[in-house]
């Protein structure tokens, strides 16, 4: 059951000589959802934009360890970026659709890894908006901006639009927190659907959310990792005193 | 609080003296052309080429300009957007902080502030050493020289102003630099694109010096590129410095015809660049 997805080994990131991750080593589990909690600014989103390298895409980074996924690690400057990022899908914190029509966001990873042929655009593309429960609100306007959606079809489009290249693994960076309650829950009901396809790893500070979707839970204190494990046994009964004073709220 | 009372109107009343000389000075330009070309203005003007002796009130029209100046003005910016736009591109490769990209937008502001005439002495020193003549096709070279460091900054600024979560959407499935600012960046900054370049299309058409030396000056209406051809900005300064009344008329009606083709820039501009912006993301 608890087959390793994602395994990061003595991992450091240093951004202009700055250390903004510790030593950290976890095994993510394959087919669950992992939530990475933890106070502002303490490297959640960082450690999240390591797994699929899009932490060194504006400013050099420095990084020590190894995050292995499928045998490979990812931090190897040789490393094929493009099919890293094919298997390991990214929604982000508000919605980002493409300046393209519906339908085009959709397919935008497809075209890109090769794939024009219409009739496999079509299919997939319904497949996928099926599956975030958009195909019913927009299969009759595909041609229209993506642009013209509401924030909370928007970011099921970007869901769609990240399911479409079937990647084995979704990182999720406060995907909610740009949408009203209903749009948020509504995101939260596909990603629990999903993870039995997916392994789905979960950016939040909010910890009723992380309470309400992981099966296992790395929490970050200031760039360390303090405590991992199944969700059930971090929740009820942390082991280290900043573990708790966290999920007592003292800070935040 | 008077005294703020007080300093909000000074300033009220300052931003009105200012809108007020910017737009006094617009439409007494375009009074001055507009009063003084009128009279001579006539269908004949836009539909012949100058009959012998025009220079001097004869009869005939300035088509040979105004064909030459659209043949120029759309040749160089042409010209111009082809080797802007991957400048551009290369540009958005680099980050903010980078000193290559940022010394080369120095550079291009520069040469963007140069006098379109040093531009034309420089192509003019080339042709002397190839001793060629004058024509169509220099005259393009110059000014698509003066366009491209103007038409690259302009394209890069609205290139920047794409947002990054963008471009991250379109890394995280996969994309490489170069799709992704082919489709990403260059889409959503389109509207802006078409903008600088119809603005580039305005100041080609409208530029003297530059082509002063290099296009040449002809009454006929070039029909090779190796032709030498007539621009209005030419034409309207061949005929102010006649001494003959009727002629420098004529010259504000030439002016009247420049103004027209920039409007009917501007407002395409405006309309093209709304339509385009029906995928952009806001």
């Amino acid at each position: 059951m608890n087959e390793t997805e994602i395994s990061i080994k003595n991992f450091s990131l240093y951004i202009e000589n700055r250390q903004i991750l510790k030593n950290i080593s976890v095994d993510i589990p394959k087919n669950q959802i992992t939530a990475i909690i933890g106070p502002s600014g303490c490297g959640k989103t960082t450690l999240l934009r390591s797994i699929n390298r899009m932490v060194d895409l504006y400013t050099p980074v420095l990084a020590e360890g190894e995050i292995i996924i499928n045998g490979k690690n990812v931090l190897d400057p040789d490393i094929n970026l493009s099919l890293l990022r094919k298997n390991v899908g990214m929604i982000a914190q508000a919605p980002n659709p493409l300046p393209l029509s519906i339908y085009d966001n959709v397919v935008y990873g497809l075209r890109i890894h090769g794939i024009h042929e219409r009739s496999a655009l079509d299919t997939r593309a319904e497949q996928c908006l099926q599956s975030v429960g958009l195909w019913s609100e927009v299969h009759d306007r595909l041609k229209d901006p993506a642009s013209q959606l509401s924030l909370g079809q928007q970011q099921r489009l970007c869901l769609a639009r990240a399911l479409a290249v079937e990647p084995e693994i979704l990182l999720c960076d406060e995907t909610t927190s740009a949408l009203d309650p209903i749009s948020a829950r509504h995101i939260e009901n596909e990603l629990i659907c999903l993870k039995n396809d997916y392994t789905i790893v979960f950016v939040t500070h909010i910890l009723r959310q992380a309470k309400r979707l992981a099966d296992y839970v790395v929490f970050l204190y200031l760039g360390e990792l303090v405590e991992h494990g199944p969700a059930h046994e971090v929740f009820t009964n942390p082991q280290d005193p900043r573990t708790k004073a966290y999920l007592e709220g003292v800070f935040g | 609080m008077d005294r703020r009372i007080a300093e909000e109107r000074f300033f009220k009343g300052l931003m009105y003296v200012s809108l007020f000389i910017v737009l006094g000075c617009l439409i007494s330009v375009f009074a001055i052309v507009i009063i003084k070309g009128i009279p001579s203005l006539n269908i004949s003007m836009v539909t012949e080429t100058p009959h012998g002796g025009y220079y001097l009130g004869g009869g005939g029209g300035i088509l040979n300009a105004i064909v030459g100046s659209l043949y120029l003005a759309a040749g160089a910016v042409i010209l111009a957007t082809i080797i802007s736009i991957p400048t551009a591109w290369y540009l958005q490769n680099f980050p903010r902080s980078s000193r290559f990209a940022s010394s080369t937008r120095i550079l291009l502001d520069i040469a963007a502030g140069i006098p379109s005439l040093i531009y034309g002495a420089f192509v003019f020193l080339i042709m002397v050493f190839l001793q060629t003549e004058a024509s169509l096709f220099w005259g393009i070279i110059t000014v698509a020289l003066f366009l491209v460091p103007l038409l690259t900054r302009a394209v890069d600024e609205v290139m920047q102003t794409v947002p990054k979560k963008l471009m991250d959407a379109s890394y995280a499935l996969g994309a490489t630099k170069l799709e992704t600012v082919f489709h990403v960046v260059t889409k959503q900054a389109l509207p802006g694109i078409l903008t600088a370049v119809l603005v580039a299309f305005g100041r080609g058409i409208g530029d003297a010096a530059s082509v002063l030396f290099t296009a040449g000056y002809t009454d006929a209406i070039p029909v090779s590129i190796t032709d030498p051809v007539a621009t209005l900005p030419l034409a309207i300064f061949f005929q102010l410095s006649t001494p003959f009344p009727e002629v420098q008329e004529r010259a504000y009606a030439s002016g009247i015809i420049l103004l027209v083709i920039v409007l009917i820039t501007c407002v395409g501009s405006r309309y093209l660049s709304k339509k385009f912006t029906k995928y952009c993301v806001k």
